[in-house]
């Protein structure tokens, strides 16, 4: 018997869903571009918090597990960027990859142990270690200079050129979210990211299917890490400053808030998070004293009409689709 | 090789030796001995809480345990499950263990993880014995009849090329034709060479299949009968015919 069935689980070629995000998030730099740097400045804290949050997408979406504590990879990513640019004279680029390789190998050692737990229990750890990074940037003063900050860190740069402006900074930012979310897109089709999903489905029976669950979630958590670290190395390049806080609870929290909003397990999910997340609060602005209730009520809205998130409402398009086709 | 299986002549597919299980401080199964022959359609009868699924998930390593198992002669003992897996020994949950979120064809892709160059092959063998998953490819898995997430079940477990497929309680909830349906496949599975070991409620269709049957009873293995025979053990009979 033969059987012609396709067996690769997205459709082959380029689709409008596919095309559609990519033309938004170039229309929406492009309007940033001809924008104010305070507008640029706000797009750019977006787009580096979609390149950390498609990376913790990678461990709790695809994988189905929590972490709380990815802000202590973007503490290592920002600190290692600042003290090997501003004390030892490295490019930004090189320091921003040597920094990522340093969380990668900080991410297997922590997460060797940590990745045994479950539920709640892991999720617990992961805050831990969140905390205790938090802790070190205060208190570790020699090598982070506690609550004064790292100043004068470098603009990112490319062979010499420096992006200096932050204009040149955003485009570079949004080049560099698509890359992240492109590799995210391409690893989630591949039969690792089958192997990812069928973890979140049910660890058991993808135990009994062959899938080393140990190890993937070892290798999700690792590559949610090296996404952390790089953007926590792009904040420190693109604000040119940075401190304890910017690495504390409030980014792992602002973090699940764009995951949860944009659509947590989708593939644009976590960039459209950020970008909404990142300008609500700015668009709201005008409201003044009311501003902070506005955009707990805008977030409360989107979450009860779309609660898996905002790209979670593309599916249910296509699927309403699909049924008025078929009845046609 | 094993004592046991010199003592028969020939290698079992599957032997455990006093394999046992504890959750805690309680054993839900105590040290206990099966073996299943190549090709041979071995059923678990037994009363609810009997161990039968602890029994299913010590034997794949689901389930911490002791004992020693041998596959085709070679010590098992201690592997991981996905290293069971990659042997050919591979288990279908009870509650089917579906990803539920995800498409049919999704979720018979991930069958296939440990032979991707024969997704193709294996998924026309599993059309082959449930058309009905070819019509809901797109579907997702959830949204299947219950007979239709049984057959999804089985279906990915074949993707896994299986020597050995252990089913728990693959009729659970279903219908009787429906569940009369399923447990007829595993008669075609079976003459298609792989070794089948059964846990099934629904004991007269399950002894229907099998060529052996173990009675476990208390966490314990207590009767080991050709399916035959049951009929001239009354208590038996009358427990598990009528």
């Amino acid at each position: 018997m033969t059987s012609h069935v396709t067996t690769s689980i997205e459709p082959s070629g380029i689709r409008w869903q596919s095309i559609l995000p990519i033309v938004a998030v170039l229309a929406l730099a492009g309007l940033g571009l001809v924008s104010s740097d305070y507008i640029v400045t706000v797009l750019g804290f977006a787009f580096i918090y979609a390149i950390f949050c498609t990376g913790l997408n990678f461990f709790m979406g695809y994988t189905g597990q929590a972490s709380f504590g990815q802000s202590a990879f973007a503490a290592i990513g920002g600190y290692g960027s600042a003290i090997l640019c501003t004390d030892y004279g490295w490019e930004p680029l090189l320091a921003l990859l040597a920094t990522m390789v340093l969380s990668g190998i900080a991410a297997v050692l922590v997460g060797y142990p940590t990745l045994r737990l479950r539920g709640h229990y892991l999720a617990m750890a992961t805050f831990a270690l969140g905390l205790i990074v938090y802790e070190i940037t205060i208190e570790w003063t020699a090598l982070t200079q506690g609550y004064m900050g790292y100043s004068g860190i470098p603009p990112l740069g490319i062979a010499g050129f420096a992006l200096d402006t932050l204009k040149h900074q955003l485009v570079a930012l949004v080049v560099l979210s698509l890359i992240g979310v492109g590799i995210a897109a391409r690893l989630r089709q591949s039969r690792f990211g089958r192997a990812l999903a069928s973890i979140a489905g049910s660890e058991s029976a993808a135990q009994a299917l062959g899938v080393d669950i140990a190890r993937y979630k070892l290798i999700a958590f690792v590559i949610a890490a090296l996404y952390a670290s790089a953007a926590g190395s792009l904040f420190a390049h693109f604000v040119g400053f940075i401190s304890p806080e910017i690495y504390g609870t409030t980014m792992v929290i602002q973090s699940f808030a764009m995951l949860y909003l944009g659509g947590i397990g989708t593939m644009w999910g976590p960039m459209i998070g950020a970008i909404i997340v990142s300008i609500l609060p700015e668009a709201l602005r005008g409201l003044k004293e009311m501003q902070d209730i506005a955009y707990t009520a805008v977030l409360i809205f989107i979450l009860i009409f779309a609660p898996r998130g905002l790209a979670g409402l593309s599916v249910l398009f296509r699927r309403a689709h699909g049924r008025v086709q078929e009845k046609a | 090789m094993s004592v046991l299986a010199s003592a028969k002549g020939n290698v079992p597919l599957l032997e455990a030796r006093d394999i046992s299980a504890s959750y805690g401080h309680v054993q839900a199964l105590k040290p206990t001995s099966l073996h299943i022959a190549e090709g041979e359609l071995v059923t678990i009868l037994g009363p609810n809480g009997a161990g039968k699924t602890t029994l299913m998930r010590a034997l794949t390593r689901l389930t911490a345990s002791k004992g020693n198992v041998f596959f085709r002669g070679e010590e098992i003992t201690g592997l991981s499950t996905p290293r069971l897996a990659r042997r050919g020994i591979v288990m279908v949950q009870e509650g089917r263990g579906l990803f539920p979120q995800m498409t049919v064809r999704e979720n018979l892709v991930i069958g296939a993880y440990l032979h991707p160059a024969e997704t193709d092959t294996q998924m026309a063998s599993a059309f082959e014995l449930f058309p009905r998953l070819k019509e809901r490819l797109d579907q997702s898995a959830g949204s299947l009849s219950g007979g239709e997430q049984q057959m999804l079940a089985i279906g990915r477990a074949l993707m896994a090329k299986p020597q050995l497929l252990m089913l728990d309680e693959p009729s659970l909830g279903l219908a009787p034709r429906v569940a009369s349906e399923i447990l007829g496949t595993l008669r075609e599975l079976n003459r298609r060479g792989i070794g089948i070991l059964l846990v099934e409620q629904k004991a007269p269709l399950a002894l229907k299949l099998a060529q052996r049957v173990y009675v476990i009873a208390l966490g314990k293995i207590v009767a080991e009968l050709k399916t035959d025979e049951i009929k001239s053990h009354h208590d038996l009979a009358r427990y598990y015919l009528h």
